[in-house]
């Protein structure tokens, strides 16, 4: 149970190595093995999303997967997005159109939208709509996230 | 949009001003800007730093083992098993925490049973997730694998899983000083002579309506990092709470140290609705833990913990009768409340919380003259409540929207016209009400017509009837209400709480480069206060909200307060701000007076520099004054300058935002779904600081109220067992569950803050369910059938549908005689 595995895994282009218990999820290795404490964790089941990540391109509930999964692969987190100084896109429309308020989930919502909008870089607001029920959030009601969404698909956050 | 760096002010959307009572501040120059948050940046790259993400080296991880019987005897406590784990440190127990005293909340008055909730369960267990014992390791996982370990004998007591049942004769006492689990029984108000209005009324209407129980479900769960301080001989507990002060003085309390013993941090904090502005066992568990252990202790609630043993609420029966005139006008109000507390009483409100504030603001924005109310708190063997953003207003309002639609149809106004002659009107204002409640001002009527208007309620008929000839059910429904916002002490006072929060204190701190720091005890967790404060003070101060920064939710940091709850952070942080910030001004423009050879009262803060007014080359930098007041004080006479700040406090008389909300509604015959088609706030909480983050609060609110209205319930089984234990069974709303909302705004400033406006962080979740009720219940009168429940459940939707004869048309409202 205890006999931890080496595992190799690269976190926005940063390549870590380290040992881990195979039951440790993916989520606790980002968080507090490497630190990128910017993946949450909102409920350890699969259904919120705040613990989105990207592992090979694709958006993965990292706190489904265990980070032995992870071995070998690329991981994408919410810091690789942009800086504090300089916003990636998606990060400008969420604060332009008020996308977040406590910001617990948003990290999710982000990377969740990043892999959408990479797959469908000009996306109907159905498609929008339908991508942003995938995760969980209690303080917006959606709307800004919706708006923030939009904006972004129409300035070429996508492509 | 101007952001907080710069650029033109800008006239936001078109905001009606109906009228601006003397003695309020007009607009300013950041003061109604939608800014964008300061907070964002940090937020949206994940550098927020929330509890969980702390775990210095040689933390302890903190599980519990909760019961997994609603109502028992603990016979035994085998902890053998866990110790022997290799990593694990301790199991404490309420045994090894003598000494350490329980939660108590209390109100004086001789209506209330006071019970205690204790730390950890000593000798008994009163609901499912109760917690018994802590288990503490080295790895989070490894304290789970060790509270499963932990061998609790059981003797199964009889439990009441219900409040139907907990009143029944001969039920179990849940509390053996409650024999009748009856914990608050008030009847604050009761007209003389009610029933002989009622006798002689032209119209009486009665509705029964029931809420399901529910919770707030913030995305961050509960979560505590608690170490002991050798250095200061302080106990810090980092923890996410909206009441950083109330944490601090309950830790204490139970604890046995002074107050200056205990230090609580609240870094970001992912949502709370109010969830988080009581004081959990946990935080004080792990405060104790960290003293006895002398080690950093971490807990991190998981979601089944937070939807079983986190706080609940909201589990309600209301039974009203309403007397009306032959024109409609309402005459007398009589009515039976009940509401489920669980098992415990929270602190610092009370299992009160719930029961006081359904009886004493039932009346709402409605000229109700003559009030008859009782208000019973029962206790059941179901986990404790605690406030969940709007308390009792989302179901009181509920029950008096029932009844309006129900008078509208028995008098034959509609659903407008009965509202309308009952609303107090503008020419009213100040109204006291019949519970003495002082409304300040508002647009009661006018939201109403709007949102009427908006919704094209007058050619609703002809719509709805299209609807139907294609086979399509829609309805239509309206939701008036005032949100009493930002109690001050007089109104909690009243309450007899054995603590009375009410007031918030502000320093405001101008550093010697001219840039400022506020200080204040609310605590946002995603309301955006580093924004809206920034923008009250750079209107006060004359220099941009970018150079002006929040501390918050720090104890050691922040003057005393009460934090954030009930709708109060900009109406009291925000007027002690004020207050403060204008303090500081007047200190600035003494010392540019000097500087400058003028009079103070010449002069003004504009743009970063202290000009005389009309003549603004006679200036100089704000910046060279703080500099100076600092750096080279010896240039000012004495008592200016030597420092830069300035704190005051703000004790609101308590303010009143309305809105009118109105939703329309698709329900589906066969599968007894409901599908939101359109959802329209009208709401007036006067002067708006930043009108983006107010849409963002109505926006959030609604959401929950409709979550309350149509998805979410935490069920019980009849023995007490919680089943609704994930997201898989308890529907937080999603994007796909929602329309776009369509929010407007009306304006009227409040005379009794100093920035004219109103608390309005709950109204959102106030209005939806009834809107989206009384809307489900327009569509299902044209089938003749009615739903008296929320959630409305698609199976309720069929039975209703199922049960209903279009000839007798159940819970039509009209009182049998």
């Amino acid at each position: 149970m205890t006999d931890a595995h080496s595992i190799r895994i690269t976190v926005n282009g940063t390549e870590h190595e380290l040992a881990v218990e195979p039951r440790r999820t993916l989520a606790d290795v980002l968080r507090h093995d490497l630190a990128y404490t910017g993946t949450h964790l909102g409920c350890e089941h699969g259904i919120c999303g705040a613990c989105t990540v990207l592992v090979d391109g694709l958006p993965a509930r990292s706190c489904l997967m265990f980070g032995v999964q992870a071995d070998g692969r690329s991981v994408e987190t919410v810091e690789a997005l942009g800086t504090p100084e300089e916003l990636g896109p998606l990060q400008q429309a969420f604060t332009d159109h008020h996308g977040l308020q406590c910001g617990f989930c948003t990290p999710g919502f982000l990377m969740l939208i990043t892999a959408f909008l990479r797959e469908t870089p000009s996306p109907t607001d159905e498609e929008i709509r339908e991508v942003v029920a995938s995760n969980l959030c209690r303080c917006t009601g959606y709307q800004g996230i919706l708006r923030a969404v939009r904006a972004a698909a129409d300035d070429g956050a996508g492509s | 949009m101007p952001d907080a760096t710069g650029g033109p002010a800008m006239v936001t959307g078109t905001v009606p001003v109906v009228g601006t009572p003397p003695g309020t501040a007009p607009a300013g120059r950041w003061i109604g800007q939608p800014v964008r948050r300061v907070e964002d940046r940090y937020l949206l790259t994940g550098r927020g730093r929330f509890v969980g993400d702390f775990e210095p080296p040689g933390t302890l991880h903190l599980a519990l083992v909760r019961s997994y019987v609603a109502s028992a005897a603990i016979e035994a406590i085998d902890a053998s098993a866990a110790l022997s784990l290799p990593g694990v440190a301790a199991v404490i127990t309420a045994a090894e925490l003598a000494g350490v005293a329980p939660l108590r909340g209390v109100l004086a008055r001789p209506e209330f049973v006071a019970t205690d909730m204790p730390i950890l369960a000593a000798d008994r267990v009163r609901h499912v997730g109760e917690p018994i014992a802590a288990v503490l390791a080295e790895s989070a996982y490894l304290a789970e694998d060790a509270a499963e370990l932990v061998e609790v004998s059981y003797g199964e007591l009889p439990a009441v899983a219900s409040a139907g049942e907990a009143l029944a004769p001969g039920a179990a006492a849940v509390h053996e000083a409650a024999p009748g689990n009856v914990l608050v029984d008030v009847s604050p108000m009761s007209t003389p002579g009610l029933d002989g209005i009622f006798a002689s009324a032209a119209h009486v209407v009665q509705v029964a309506v029931s809420t399901g129980r529910i919770t707030a479900a913030p995305l961050e769960g509960r979560v505590c990092v608690a170490a002991f301080d050798e250095r200061t001989g302080q106990v810090v507990l980092q923890t996410s709470t909206q009441v950083p002060h109330t944490v601090r003085t309950a830790v204490a309390l139970s604890l046995g140290m002074d107050e200056h013993q205990v230090r609580v941090i609240s870094p970001d904090v992912g949502g709370g609705f109010g969830q988080k502005c009581v004081v959990a066992r946990e935080e004080v568990l792990a405060a104790a833990v960290a003293r006895l252990l002398r080690r950093t202790v971490k807990w991190v609630e998981d979601r089944r913990e937070g939807l079983t043993s986190g706080f609940q609420a909201r589990e309600q029966f209301y039974r009203l009768r309403g007397a009306f005139d032959a024109d409609g006008r309402m005459l007398g109000l009589d009515a039976d409340i009940r509401c489920d507390v669980g098992a415990y009483s929270c602190y610092p409100v009370t299992c009160g919380v719930e029961v006081l504030m359904a009886a004493n603001e039932l009346p709402g924005p409605y000229r109700v003259q003559s009030y008859r109310v009782r208000s019973r708190g029962v206790a059941t063997n179901k986990t404790p409540i605690a406030p969940y953003r709007g308390v009792s207003r989302p179901q009181a309002v509920l029950a008096m929207e029932r009844l309006m639609d129900a008078a509208g149809r028995v008098t034959g106004l509609g659903a407008v016209e009965v509202r309308d002659r009952n609303l107090i009107d503008a020419t009213e204002f100040p109204y006291r009400n019949v519970m003495g409640a002082c409304y300040d001002a508002g647009t009661y009527r006018e939201s109403l017509a709007r949102c009427a208007e908006l919704l094209g309620f007058s050619d609703w008929p002809a719509v709805q009837a299209s609807a139907w000839a294609e086979g399509r059910l829609v309805g239509l429904g309206l939701a008036c209400f005032v949100e009493p916002t930002a109690y001050g002490t007089a109104s909690f006072g009243m309450r007899k709480m054995t603590i009375v929060p009410g007031y918030e204190r502000a320093t405001v701190r101008m550093d010697p480069s001219g840039s400022v720091i506020v200080m204040t005890g609310t605590h946002s967790h995603g309301q955006g206060h580093a924004t809206t404060y920034a923008q009250i003070a750079a209107d006060a101060l004359g220099i941009d909200p970018g150079r002006i920064r929040l501390r918050q939710g720090d104890t050691e940091l922040v003057p005393h307060g009460w934090g954030t709850f009930a709708s109060r952070s900009i109406v009291a942080g925000g007027g002690a701000i004020a207050r403060a910030s204008a303090d500081l001004a007047g200190q600035l423009r003494e010392i540019a007076a000097h500087m400058l050879e003028a009079a103070p009262a010449d002069l003004e803060l504009v743009d970063g520099m202290a000009q005389v007014r009309g003549d603004p080359a006679t200036s100089v930098p704000i910046a060279e004054l703080a500099r100076t007041a600092h750096h080279a004080a010896h240039l000012l006479p004495d008592g200016l300058g030597r420092g830069l700040e300035a704190t005051a406090s703000f004790d609101p008389e308590g303010t009143f935002s309305n809105a009118t909300h109105g939703a329309v509604v698709e329900v589906s015959p066969s599968t007894g779904g409901v599908r939101l088609v359109r959802y329209v706030v009208v709401e007036d909480c006067g002067v708006m600081i930043n009108p983006m983050i107010v849409d963002g609060q109505v926006a959030g609110g609604v959401a929950q109220g409709i979550g309350a209205a149509l998805f979410e319930e935490l069920c019980f089984d009849e023995t007490g067992q919680p089943v609704s234990g994930s997201f898989v069974d308890y529907l937080v709303p999603t994007a796909a569950d929602l329309p776009e909302f369509e929010i407007h705004h009306l304006c009227t400033p409040t005379p009794r803050t100093p920035t004219g406006s109103k608390g309005m962080g709950e109204g959102g979740t106030i209005g939806a369910p009834a809107a989206v009720l009384n809307a489900v219940n327009d569509a299902l009168a044209q089938v003749g059938a009615c739903v008296e429940r929320i959630p409305i459940r698609p199976a309720d939707v069929i039975a209703a549908i199922a049960a209903a004869t279009s000839s007798d048309p159940p819970g039509d409202g009209k009182e049998a005689k």
